[in-house]
């Protein structure tokens, strides 16, 4: 199984995850990420253009 | 023998490229060569967080260091080593030692510089911002009470104005013939900007552009025998405005003096076609700052987009483009990625998507631009089409709603088919 995880700390709440793999990171009306922890693995390709596009790097990905 | 494809640059293009290279299958060797000494990092730090807080030289790297990817574990990196020139024809590259390369496919992400105030006056004290070490060697004169001068009031300009107020310093910001990022935004969110500027404390003096740095005494004068630093700026109209500290901000020249002498069009950037394959050169894409490509959206031209984004964006075209040509197989559909940027000052985030700037009109979609710190959005149109839109202290699903009424726009449709 694949593990998301965003550090909360970094996270500046961009949604630029949001774009890059929706089926994954959304934001929500207060604009505060919310997201999937665990993602199979044909998502994982979307995960990783999301982990690109983070301007604060902040998902990491455990697999 | 493997075939080799060079990247020239080791900046976030320069890593995305050869990321991208690996995962459209390319397994031959990759060989980055990059001018600066670190491996490639994150710059938009540099005149925000960073420039306020760099802490030791050794955290501040490490806080912008980008991760690389799994499939970046076997890249050749070549760093602090500059390329000096490149034979296309030959398909060589000559390094600064005078060590050549030869390469199958070459990448060109050697990005930009910052420009120079072309004024006369002392060249010690003044300051911009490009690289890691900028930031750190600005950061140490950024002491609280010190007058700072921004000479241009583009992004880097207006984000390092509002860094240095947030350090305690006194700051003028000499606008230059635009108003604050009215080139990005339009000008009535720029106006606003300016309005939010001064409320903070930056002094704007708008419309004035510098014609000259004043010399004052450096204590102690400097390694290579000057006794001479800038002391201040003087404006178009005469006024003397003193200075402890100058900071540069009035746009950047690309990186592509290696590449003269192959014919190639070079007149801002290097011009690319659709894909990202440079015009006139075989087997040579260009990603990042540097690439000038049809801008399919507005249908008004090639151009360059320096934003973060555009790294990734273009190294997934070019990328492919690059692999397929190598390979003989057939070069992948020209994609129209979506710019997007975003600028933090003072803590407020302006956030745009689209391409703003050949807008023939502009409309407030909600807020208040004359106070963009409490929330404000706007629509670009060009011919009755929206073609970019901008937000302002918005939360970020205020910002997706607009990016997809951007999409839905579309490409128009001359245009898709006038793609080169
Ligand atoms: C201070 C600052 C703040 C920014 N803030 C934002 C922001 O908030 N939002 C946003 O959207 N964008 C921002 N940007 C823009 C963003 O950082 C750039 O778009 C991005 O860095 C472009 O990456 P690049 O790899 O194309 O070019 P560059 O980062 O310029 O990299 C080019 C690399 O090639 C090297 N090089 C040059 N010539 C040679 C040579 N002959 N041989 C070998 N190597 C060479 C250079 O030294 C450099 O390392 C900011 C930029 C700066 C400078
Ligand atoms: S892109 Fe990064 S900073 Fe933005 S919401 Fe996603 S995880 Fe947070």
């Amino acid at each position: 199984m694949n593990t998301i995880d965003v550090d909360r700390s970094l996270c500046d709440n961009h949604g630029q995850c949001a774009i890059a793999a929706p089926a994954v990171f959304r934001m929500n009306a207060e604009g505060i990420l919310e997201y999937e922890a665990t993602v199979e693995d044909a998502l994982l390709d979307e995960v990783e253009e999301a982990i690109d596009v983070c301007p604060v790097q902040a998902i990491f990905l455990k697999n | 023998m493997a075939r080799r494809i060079i990247v020239a640059g080791a900046s976030m293009g320069g890593l995305r490229a050869a990321e991208q290279l690996r995962a459209a299958g390319w397994d031959e060797e990759i060989v980055v060569v990059g001018d600066e000494a670190h491996p490639p990092y994150n710059r938009p730090p540099l005149s925000k967080e960073l420039l306020a807080a760099p802490g030791s030289a050794e955290e501040a790297l490490a806080s912008v260091l980008l991760r690389q990817r799994r499939s970046a574990a076997d890249i050749q990196w070549r760093l602090g080593t500059a390329v000096a020139a490149a034979d296309l024809a030959a398909r060589t590259v000559t390094l600064a030692g005078g060590e050549e390369l030869a390469y199958d496919g070459l990448v060109v992400a050697t990005g930009l510089r910052p420009a120079r105030v072309p004024v006369p006056g002392p060249r010690h004290g003044r300051h911009v911002i490009r690289r890691l070490e900028d930031a750190l060697g600005l950061h140490r004169e950024l002491a609280p009470g010190a007058r700072v001068v921004v000479v241009g009031s583009g992004f880097i300009g207006c984000e390092a104005a509002a860094t240095a107020v947030s350090l305690g310093c006194r700051v003028t910001l000499v606008e230059g013939s635009g108003g604050p990022m009215e080139r990005p935004l339009g000008k009535r969110l720029s106006d606003g900007v300016r309005s939010f500027l001064r409320r903070r404390g930056v002094k704007c003096v708008p419309q004035q552009r510098v014609v000259e740095f004043l010399a004052g005494d450096a204590a102690g004068g400097y390694d290579d025998g000057t006794h001479l630093r800038c002391a201040g700026v003087r404006l178009a109209d005469g006024t003397e405005v003193p200075a402890d500290v100058v900071i540069e901000a009035v746009g950047s020249h690309p990186n592509t003096e290696w590449l003269r002498g192959n014919g190639l069009d070079l007149s801002d950037g290097v011009l690319c076609d659709g894909s990202l394959r440079v015009v006139g050169a075989g087997h040579v894409v260009a990603v990042g700052d540097i690439a000038r490509y049809p801008d399919r959206r507005t249908g008004t031209g090639a151009r360059r987009v320096e934003h973060w984004a555009t790294p990734a964006d273009t190294a997934k075209i070019a990328a492919p483009a690059l692999v397929a040509g190598l390979n003989g197989t057939g070069a992948p559909e020209p994609a129209a990625p979506l710019p997007s940027f975003w600028t933090d000052i003072f803590a407020v985030r302006i956030q745009g998507v689209g391409s703003p700037a050949p807008a023939d009109r502009i409309d407030v979609l909600e807020g208040d631009p004359d106070r963009p710190e409490d929330g404000a959005a706007l629509g670009y149109y060009r011919a009755g089409r929206l073609i970019g839109a901008v937000t302002s202290a918005l939360p970020a699903d205020k910002q997706l709603h607009y990016r997809r009424l951007v999409t839905d726009a579309g490409i128009p449709a001359d245009s898709r088919l006038a793609a080169v």
